[in-house]
């Protein structure tokens, strides 16, 4: 089977801060991580190539920096990795980023495609149902479970407040959830291996014959976030009952790290 | 001449810190209290391949080298000391034997599962007896017939408790000095009749590490674990140390700046007079004397590291970057505590933890003493 996962560099929010006047993400000086719903679609792919054989291929579009986010998907096990970036990309909405994506991906080929559900930076979770309308296959967001089958994978798809279990036939996309599965670290030897290996790296002359320039990039972009701004937020909560004092702390210590809070 | 890491060494730094943070830290006090490592983490450790950093794939290992090595010494004793010197002893002590002395079939048999994470090794050299002063030793080896007899007790033997194999030390000929009567035997400590390892001998520091007492009473084994020449058993021994030390000395910078962040962190938060009790120009002074020093120690271990990685004599850059990194060590972690007052000396912090762990840094693979002894040594002043 040949898996292609689409991941994003983003910024860990765990150490993020919001610029005052603007309300934007401050990116100068923040670690940067690969997301983590993609990571857990990364994963999935990994022990899917180990139940069914077949290839992990990743796919990122970003700065020339995101370089480091493909060798660490290489350092897990990735087979092969793809750089997406040129000046004609910045400044993409999820429309056009997953029109550039949708391009790249066909020119690869694929049996099964995995994003991530969506990024921590943007939060949009667009980008992955886009590209599968862009390339005509069948789609199942929010997977939290995902096995192979023959010719279809059997994917668990999760609600607020119930599954369903879908058999997609293949080739077709998935966005996981980070629950999907806990991704692995990367090896020493993997990262050996990450940079001995090539990270090839297209513009848009290697995609020209697939992609009009009219809707890619800034200008190509139908939406366009023109002002960003704080709100009080207002979270359901979840109610954790029948704990003792010291479980109540861990469950809400357990949380809190889960979330990258603290 | 460039002082940074390049993007290897970077993403393995990378790593090797959000391994020790998530996976490690965790867990490093209470291996402490317990003077017990979690076998679950030492799977962990093996499975992503911490235990063959610079060892060939030839082999099984990870293919890279000492100076990762070093990143990954100084990672995972910023958070548990006794992580640190785990590894240290497997990779530095037992399989750079091995590697560097070993026939190809012993590589293949031998140093291939150690380093490909499927077993642990240790280092039997010190006695009861004889410590720095190795002439001392008293644990002999006999041969009858096709094999070798061993008998004898080594202390201090660390990851004994849970290791798989031991490169032990013994004299073959005790009318000459064990310099040259000495030989080195590959040992299996599980299921070698002859074989006792004792409980885990009770420490100031390093609590969660093995370190036992293993005794070879009539202990058989074949020529086939001889490792390099018979009688020249010394020169293995002495230039595994010379690893070790490299290991010794980023261990110390771990300790050292795990103690120091700690400590800023909690100085931050702090607060003592109305402020916090890092706005105290003496508190910045001493932070940024100790990250000054911690640095410094830091390079010289680098430099050890990438000498050794060069194929450079590095024994003298690895006896000095070990005697000023441990001496920063016990500095640096005396002043953690201090910085964070009551709070420094209790449990709930760690850096009590460290300063324990500390102190043994002046002393294994070579007492600070010793360390001057070898650098003088090379200094040719007589």
């Amino acid at each position: 089977m040949k898996i292609v996962v689409c991941i994003k560099q983003v910024p860990d929010t765990a150490e993020v801060k919001l610029d005052p006047k603007t309300n934007t993400l401050i990116r100068e000086g923040v670690p940067s991580i690969i997301n983590h719903d993609d990571k857990a679609g990364l994963e999935t792919a990994l022990q899917l190539r180990e139940q069914v054989g077949g290839t992990v291929t990743v796919v990122c579009m970003g700065p020339p920096q995101a370089d480091v986010a493909l060798r660490e998907a290489l350092a897990m096990g990735a087979d092969e990795a793809y750089l997406l970036s040129a000046r004609e990309f910045g400044g993409s909405d999820t429309y056009a980023t997953a029109t550039i994506l949708a391009a790249a991906l066909r020119k690869i080929g694929f049996d099964l495609v995995i994003t991530g559900r969506q990024a921590i930076d943007g939060d949009t979770a667009q980008v992955g149902p886009q590209i599968a309308e862009q390339l005509h296959i069948p789609q199942v967001s929010y997977a939290e479970a995902l096995r192979a089958e023959g010719d279809h994978v059997i994917v668990q798809r999760q609600f607020e407040d119930r599954s369903h279990l879908l058999q997609v036939q293949l080739p077709c996309l998935v966005t996981a959830l980070s629950e999907l599965n806990q991704a692995r670290y990367m090896s020493v030897g993997g990262i050996v291996d990450a940079y001995a290996k090539d990270v090839t790296v297209w513009g848009f002359e290697d995609l020209k014959n697939d992609l009009n320039p009219a809707f890619i990039g800034l200008n190509g972009s139908p939406t366009n976030v023109f002002q960003s701004f704080g709100k009080q937020l207002r979270a359901p909560g979840v109610v954790l009952s029948g704990l003792s004092a010291d479980e109540a702390v861990d469950a809400i210590m357990q949380t809190l790290i889960q979330r990258h809070i603290i | 001449m460039d002082f940074k890491l390049d993007k290897t060494h970077l993403l393995m730094q990378e790593m090797f810190r959000r391994f020790a943070e998530t996976e490690i830290k965790p867990l490093a006090k209470e291996m402490d209290e317990k003077e017990a490592y979690d076998p679950a983490l030492l799977a962990q450790l093996q499975r992503y391949g911490f235990f063959g950093i610079p060892y060939s794939r030839q082999y099984g290992g990870a293919g890279s080298d000492t100076l990762a090595y070093t990143l990954c010494m100084e990672e995972v004793s910023k958070v548990d000391a006794s992580t640190g010197i785990t590894i240290s002893v497997h990779t530095s002590l037992c399989c750079s034997c091995i590697d560097r002395f070993g026939t190809e079939e012993q590589k293949q048999r031998f140093l291939r599962p150690l380093i490909d994470g499927s077993k642990l090794g240790s280092y039997g050299l010190t006695e009861p007896g004889a410590g720095s002063d190795v002439q001392g030793a008293q644990t002999t080896a006999v041969k009858d017939g096709d094999e070798w007899v061993i008998n004898g007790s080594k202390i201090f033997t660390t990851n004994s408790g849970f290791a798989d194999l031991c490169v032990v030390f013994a004299l073959t000929d005790r009318t000459v000095p064990a310099a040259k009567g000495m030989t080195a035997f590959l040992v299996d400590l599980k299921g070698t009749p002859g074989v006792t390892v004792s409980e885990n001998i009770e420490r100031m520091g390093i609590r969660a590490a093995s370190n036992c007492i293993v005794s070879y009473d009539n202990v058989r084994v074949g020529a086939d674990r001889v490792l390099g020449q018979v009688g020249k058993g010394f020169r293995i021994a002495m230039a595994a140390l010379d690893c070790g030390r490299i290991g010794i000395a980023a261990q110390a910078v771990g300790i050292a700046q795990g103690a120091l962040d700690e400590a800023i962190k909690y100085a931050k938060e702090r607060k003592q007079f109305g402020k916090s009790i890092v706005s105290f120009q003496n508190s910045q002074f001493k932070i940024a004397e100790m990250q000054t020093k911690i640095d410094a120690a830091r390079l010289m271990t680098w430099r050890a590291a990438i000498a050794e990685d060069n194929h450079e004599a590095f024994g003298p850059y690895a006896a000095m970057a070990k005697l000023l990194a441990s001496d920063v060590a016990v500095e640096v972690t005396r002043f953690a505590v201090q910085l964070m007052g009551g709070y420094g000396f209790c449990r709930e912090y760690p850096v009590e933890r460290m300063y324990r762990d500390a102190k043994i840094t002046e002393i294994y693979e070579g007492t600070s003493e010793v360390m001057k002894m070898v650098i003088s040594g090379s200094m040719k002043l007589k």
